[in-house]
Parts: structure tokens; sequence; C-alpha cells
């Protein structure tokens, strides 16, 4: 079902977030990556096999979503992949209370957002959002590397915005 | 004195010519005028406003002061004085723009002005009872002039109020205010009664008196005041409860019932069907709580997503939001009720990121009732919006698996948001109607059928039930329920080592939809009714009306809007018990009573189609098969019937110690010697009493031939007596006449 061209896109994207993939192999069984309605599903073999039963037309939904590909082929991350990325992010950026409302409405983050970031972060690097007690909020890409946020005014974009929680409600209709 | 104002005009002052002059109005007025009389904003006063003005300066002093901020309604006035009623403004107005100049206080520009103020006033402070000062001064002084104290005016009102409308005050307290004066009137005819029962309240006799026939018919054209309709009903449902007391002679019980029920129509807004379907469910008292109880929400609950949080954290989490929250209850460790909340409860970054979710409290019962343990298969029929989905998942801990299916894709988009959001890995998400279901997929462990039905139980939540369900729609979703359930039992599997439980609910309180719909699957398939679980909630009913289901319904749960604050559901847990569907001659027995013996039942079936296996080898004829099957199974025959047609199929009734004979005769045969039919047939007889034969027979063949069997025992198996010879002969005789 999918394409190995597929799965190294795939991959490329997820490495920008994080550096290992420990996703396929795991204590509780084996997990697989499946291609459906151009979008692809991550889920534990078991229901895979379930699935199958299920016929193409019929089938909304496996196990969680993890991202689609679009009419260009090119892979876009959806926010419900969070759970089970966040974990292995290696670079986090941290939000304050006051502009997480902002964020989770799609706004980039600014400056007098920013709580914490973590070090040695490179410009354009893949970043997860959190907010102050530790819950993930999104994804993002940081607009400027570690250094540069210390000197930059407070009025300047820090961290672009990709995807966040707040699109539940926003975008429900988009999820599937 | 012609003059215009123009306070920008300058007053010459001094000895000469010009000073001498006359000056303008305002500057010979301010000698008289009073300085708290003159007002920022006020309008100019006219020629005959300022003669009035002087005068009043002259005449009165401090009944003056008094009226004028009272009478006027000056601007200074307005924020403290609010006009009491709108009613009474709106007569006050009428009667004010009628009047004269009696009005000294303003011209009639400042009337209009005033009078559109209180009428402004009045949009804003409906329900302001306290002075009714300002209220009643436009028409006492209208008759009496001004001199009377603003006191003696309101006791001078309310005495002729008292006279003219005895039940105004009570409509005044009213939110509609429409009616007219005449409407009063006329209701104040019709409910006369009534007034003397309120007065006579104090002598301890109540009478509630049926309107005639004639009144009834003014109603209908007149609108009806509800205050008026409510304390009927009220009294209705009195008189009903203590009949033999209070009612009036003469009057029947349906008249009664039949009056209430069109005030409950009016009151609260149902269509005649619904009502009369309520006033079956419930007795009366209940009834009025039930209505009244869907007129307002049910509290707004939430439900703790177990797999990423915890209650008390959670609950910690909302309360520093300000939210106003607490538990559920004890019957729920996952459940909390938000009292009021400070934020939007359905967008906090905790609802976003998916620990707890918006769900009713009557939504959590039937998974509770079901317990989907870890790793087992479980379905989910109908699942959109997801709550319950997602309440399975975190029971089996994201293990095992859920399908989640809904014939509705749209609705399923919402499914999809909330397993995602709430992290549920172990889901399967797919887009059939639910009567497909054991094609596609079969042998859950466990299957949770939330119906689709009318939705009589949400009606707080969707008040357009009140008026759009009748009959067709009911039954419709009966029959749509009744196939979905025999699908769900089919789609699970009995012999699951764990499970085996089929969960039956609906958010409705129609017994079409909830008994009647088990019973049927009771009769139809292998299952039995287990308990739920749930210690709380009424019992389902066993019987209702004409209707008669079978006695472990007790053990499924009905819940009320009124008696546990939850949205009206009814739930029933199923176990199938085999794996077999019984076959169309289990549905066409009527002595099958008692569904419980299934072991017995399915055994039977086992034995039956061997039988019949049994009766095509053994028989060369098979053309006559079918027409003996038939009679076989025609119960409903009467006995003697029953023996011809044994008589003819003699063949028949052979089973296998009979098999020998069988061969024998054949229906020519039986023709030619009589008296070996009727050895054949006392052989018969007694192979009649066979064990399979005997369950597809009613109980009056059963005796019957139990009786012929001590006979033949009793007596020679060759003797018959005399007058059955007789009999038997004639029986052959037609027989054979008739062939």
């Amino acid at each position: 079902m999918l394409t190995c061209f597929g799965k190294k896109n795939i991959r490329l994207t997820i490495l920008t977030y994080t550096l290992k993939i420990l996703l396929i192999d795991r204590p509780d069984g084996t997990y697989c990556f499946r291609l459906h309605n151009d979008r692809v599903y991550y889920m534990s073999e078991r229901i895979l096999k379930l699935a199958t039963n299920i016929s193409r037309d019929k089938l909304v939904s496996v196990g969680t979503c993890f991202g689609k590909f679009t009419k260009t082929q090119k892979f876009r991350l959806h926010i419900t992949a969070l759970d089970f990325l966040a974990p292995y992010a290696k670079f986090k950026v941290w939000v304050k209370p006051g502009s997480e409302q902002s964020f989770l409405y799609g706004n980039h983050i600014m400056k007098s957002g920013l709580g914490r970031i973590t070090e040695n972060t490179a410009q354009y690097q893949g970043v997860v959002v959190y907010s102050m007690a530790d819950v993930p909020l999104g994804f993002g890409v940081a607009a400027k590397t570690t250094q540069e946020c210390r000197m930059v005014d407070p009025m300047s974009i820090v961290v672009f915005h990709q995807a966040d929680i707040g699109e539940y409600i926003r975008s429900e209709d988009t999820l599937t | 004195m012609g003059r215009k104002l123009d306070p920008t005009i300058k007053v010459k002052r001094g000895p000469g010519r010009k000073a001498r002059k006359q000056k303008g109005a305002e500057t010979e007025l301010t000698k008289f005028l009073v300085e708290g009389k003159t007002v920022v904003g006020r309008k100019k006063l006219s020629s005959r406003a300022r003669k009035r003005a002087v005068k009043r300066a002259q005449v009165t002093k401090e009944p003056k002061q008094e009226e004028k901020p009272k009478k006027g309604f000056s601007d200074e006035n307005n924020k403290w004085l609010k006009p009491a009623q709108r009613k009474r403004k709106i007569e006050q107005s009428e009667e004010a723009e009628d009047s004269d100049s009696q009005w000294e206080d303003d011209d009639d520009d400042n009337e209009e002005g005033f009078i559109n103020k209180q009428m402004e006033e009045e949009d804003d402070d409906d329900e302001d009872m306290v002075d009714d000062y300002g209220a009643d001064e436009g028409d006492d002084q209208d008759s009496d002039g001004e001199e009377l104290l603003p006191i003696e005016k309101a006791a001078r009102k309310q005495k002729k109020q008292t006279s003219v409308k005895p039940e105004s005050d009570d409509d005044d307290d009213e939110e509609e205010e429409e009616e007219d004066d005449d409407e009063e009137k006329e209701d104040l005819k019709e409910d006369e009664d009534e007034e003397d029962t309120v007065q006579a309240n104090f002598d301890e006799t109540e009478q509630f008196k049926l309107p005639g026939a004639a009144d009834r018919a003014k109603e209908g054209l007149l609108q009806m005041d509800l205050q008026t309709i409510h304390q009927r009903i009220r009294d209705n449902v009195d008189v009903l409860s203590h009949f033999t007391e209070k009612r009036e002679e003469g009057k029947e019980r349906s008249e009664y019932l039949s009056l209430l029920r069109s005030d409950l129509c009016t009151y609260y807004s149902y269509n005649e069907f619904l009502i009369s379907k309520l006033m079956d469910l419930f007795p009366l008292s209940e009834l009025i709580d039930f209505l009244e109880a869907n007129e307002i929400q049910r509290p707004v609950t939430i439900r703790t997503n177990t797999l990423k949080t915890r209650r008390r954290d959670l609950a910690q989490a909302l309360i520093n939001r300000g939210v106003n929250l607490d538990p559920l209850g004890k019957w729920s460790k996952v459940g909390l009720v938000i009292y009021d909340s400070s934020v939007p409860i359905g967008a906090t970054p905790e609802y976003l990121s998916g620990q707890y979710m918006l769900q009713g409290a009557s939504s959590f019962l039937p998974v509770m009732a079901l317990s989907p343990q870890e790793g087992e298969s479980v379905l989910d029929m109908s699942a959109a919006p997801g709550g319950k989905t997602t309440y399975m998942a975190q029971l089996m801990r994201n293990t095992g698996m859920i399908v989640a299916n809904d014939a509705n894709a749209d609705r399923l988009k919402s499914v999809v948001g909330n397993i995602h959001r709430l992290g549920v890995t172990n889901a399967v998400i797919c887009n059939y109607d639910g009567r497909q279901f054991p094609k596609v997929m079969g042998g859950f462990d466990r299957v949770l059928l939330d119906a689709p039905c009318s939705g009589t139980g949400v009606i707080s939540k969707d008040p357009g039930v009140k008026t759009s369900k009748d009959e067709a729609d009911i039954l419709r979703s009966a029959h749509l329920q009744k196939e979905l359930i025999l699908s769900a039992i089919d789609s699970v599997n009995a012999d699951s080592p764990t499970g085996g439980y089929l969960v039956y609910c609906t958010c409705s309180i129609m017994v079409e939809e909830n008994e009647w719909v088990v019973d049927y699957a009771l009769k139809k398939r292998n299952v039995k009714l287990v308990p739920t679980g749930l210690d709380f909630g009424n019992e389902g009913f066993i019987r209702f009306k004409e209707r008669r289901f079978h006695p472990s319904l007790k053990l499924s749960r009905r819940f009320y809007p009124h008696s546990q604050n939850m949205d009206g559901f009814f739930v029933a847990k199923l176990k199938k018990l085999s794996n077999t569907i019984p076959t169309a001659p289990k549905e066409t027995e009527d002595e099958v009573e008692s569904t419980k013996t299934e072991t017995a039942a399915s055994s039977e079936q086992i034995q039956k189609p061997e039988s019949k296996q049994r009766k095509p080898s053994s028989t060369p004829e098979k053309s006559n098969m079918g027409k003996k099957q038939k009679l076989k199974q025609k119960k409903s025959e009467p006995p003697i019937i029953r023996k011809k047609a044994g008589v003819k199929s003699e063949n028949k009734k052979s089973d296998g110690p009979k098999k020998a004979k069988i061969p024998k005769l054949d229906g020519e045969a039986s023709k030619k010697s009589k008296k070996p039919d009727i050895k054949q047939k006392v052989k018969e007889l007694n192979g009649d009493s066979t064990k399979e034969e005997k369950k597809e027979k009613s109980q009056l063949e059963k005796k019957k031939n139990k009786m012929e069997r001590k006979k033949l025992l009793k007596k020679n198996i060759n003797r018959m007596g005399k007058n059955k010879f007789r009999k038997l002969k004639n029986v052959l005789g037609q027989q054979e006449s008739g062939q």
C-alpha cells in the first residue's frame, strides 16, 4: 500500500522534528504505516488485519492519521501526530501563558511570547511547541537560532506556526 | 412678549432707555421661577408654559415640589423613578395623551417625549414592581387634579383596579403582556370559578369547575392567558388525583382528562400525539415534573480522559482557569459537572489537548453497562459523535480493537476528530449501514448499539421534538431499531471467552422504541437479559397498555430528566446464548412461551431438523411430504380435524421406532382396508406420544393423546368400544368419500 517513495518522504519530514524513529517496533506489538486515500495512518498490525475486512470506500480512518500527501506528493504532517512525535522531539519551544491562546488561534509566536527554547536550535529547524505546563500544543519551525532569539526585539517572530491543537475545533472537517 | 429666547442675548443694564425697555421673557421669568426648575438640556418653554411656570411658582410650594419630580418624569429624575408595569404605562399614556391642560407640567411635545421615554424604560425595567407612584399618577391626576399626595393617588388607583380588574395584578406579573383589556375581562367571565376558588381557598372548600362546551369554544377563539392555564392545569391534576372527593357532579373523568390534555398542549407547546403518549407513560404528578424538566437544560457534564490525565488533576487545572465544577456522583469516577465557567468549556487548552470530553451524563451509562475489557474486540454501531467510543477505548486502555461505525458520513468526521484528539489508537472507523454488519464483519466480543430514535428523552436539548413527532415517526424508528438490534445480535460471538454481550440503548422514553424492541429481540434470537450493573434508575416496563413483555425486562433501566436529572434514556444489556439463529418455525410457534429455556429450545431445534430429515428418507412418497409437514405444523386446528389429518397422513407421523410400519401403508392402501387403518391409527396415536411431536401440539391435543393412550393400554389393543368404532367408521367413511 505504501510505496518506498512515500515512506522516504515521510521519514524526511519526521526527521526534521525528531531524531529517532521508535515507532515501528514497540514493546506492545508491531506497528506500521499504511496509505489510504492519500493519507498516512499509523496502526498496530492487529488492527490492520481487522481493517482489511472493510471495503475501501467505506473505510474512513484506521488507528491514527499522521498526515497526508498533497496533490504534488509532498507530505504534510497533521496535528493528529502530535501525541506520538512530541515525546521524541529534540528541539522544543515553551510558550508563555499569555501567548498560548494566540498560538492556538493559528498565529506565529513572537519573541514576547517565548518562554524557553532548547539550546542550539538551528534556523528553520522543526520544533514542538509546549505550554509552560508541559502540555504539547503543536508544531512549528524555528525562525531564528537560539542565539538570535536572545538578541532580537520582542515583536519579531521567532517560531512559525505549522500545526496546533486548536485545529481540532477550527478545521474539524479537514481531519478527514 | 413674543421674542425668541436666546440665552446668548445680552441683557442691557444701566440707567439708559434701552435698559428700561421690556426685557426678554427669560429675564422676566427668572425673577419668579425657582432655581431648581431650570435643567440642563431641558426644552425651551413656550409662552403658555412659561406662564404656567410662573403661576406654579407663586401658588404652591411644598406639595408642588414633591409632585414636580414625580409628575413630570423630568429628566433629572428619570433614573431613580422607574415606572412599574408596561400595561399601566400604556393605559396611562393613552389617557395622558387624551387629557388636556390638566397635565400642567409639560406641553404636548414634552408629554410625548416622556411617554416615549417611559416606554423605553419599560423595555428595560419590565419586572420592576416597586413604585406604583409614578404609574398611577397619570390616571388619577386627570380626574382629581394634582393636589393629592402620591400615596393617596396610589391608594385610589389600587382601589380602582381591584374593583375592575381583579386579576390584572397577576397578569402584570406575567411575562406575556400582549393582551388587551377586553380579553382580560372575558377571561374573567370564564375564570370566575377559579377566582372563587382562589378566594375560597381560605374557606377550605375548593371546587374546580370544568368549563362547559360554550366556554371551551370561546377559549378556542381567544388567547388564554398562560397563568390561568397553568392554574387550571394544577387544579385539574389535583381533582384527578382525588377524584372521588373533588369531582364535579355529572362530569366524567375523561372530560377532565381531555381538558388537561389540551391545556398541557397549549402551555408547554406539545402536539396532541406526544402529550397523549406521555400521559400514558407517567402518572399525572410525574407528568408535570417531566414537562417542567424538559423546559430547562440539564447541567453540562464532562468526562475525564483517563488515557491522558486524572480527574483530580483535570479538576485542578480547570479550577485554575476559573471553572466551577464538582464530581458527577458516586456512580462515576470520571465524570465532572460544570456549574459555571468564565472560559468556554469547549475551547480550553485542556479540551484541545484531549484531557476531557463534553458528554451528557446519560451517555456514560451504556458504556458502564457494557464494560469492555482489555484486549476485546468491540463494535459501536452508531458511533457519532464518538463520546461512547472514546469512553470504551479508555476503559480498554487502548488495547484490543474498536470498530466505530456510523451510517452518516458527515457525522463521522466528528468521530474522527474526537478519536484523534483524545488519543485513541485502537479504533477503526467505517461508514456502513448498521444493518449490513454481520456480513462485513462479525464475531465481536461486545457490541454497543445506541440506536437512532425519536429523541423524546432529549426534548430539553431539542424543543422541536415537541411538535414534530407523530405515530408514523415512532413506528418507523421502532422498525429500524428492530432491524438494527437483530444485526447487532448476529455480530456478537456467543462463544467469546470474555464477552458475548450487547447493550441496546436509546435516548427515548417511548415504550415502542425500548421495551418492545428488546422483547422482539428476545423472541427472535437466542439472547437473554442480564442485569445492567447500574444500581439507580427506574426499571423497565413489563406491561404497558395492551402489550405484555417478557418478565426479564425488569432488568433494563430507564432514566428520566425529572428524577435523575439527566437526559431521558433507556439501557438494556443482553447476553447471547448461542450462535445459532432460530429458524422460521420457531417464530410461528405460539407455544414456546418461556424463552428462558433457550437451551431446551435450541435442543428442540436440533431435534427438529433431524426428525424432518428422517421423514423424507423414510417415506417413499415424497409428494405427500410437503403436505404432511404443513399439516403437522398447523397447531391451531382443532383436534378432530387433526385426527382427520392424522388419518390422512397416517404414514407421516412416524418416527424412528415406527419406521418399519411406514413403507407398508400408502394413501391407497388406507382406502382398501379399514382394519389395518384402524390399527395403524392406533399405532400412530401411540406414535404421537413421542417427545418431538408432543412439543409441537397444543396442550389439548397432548391431553387427548394421553387419554387415548391410557384407554388403549387398559383395554385390549385390538378392541375398541362400540361408540368409538362407530365414530371411526364415520370418519373413515368421510375420508373415503372425500378422496
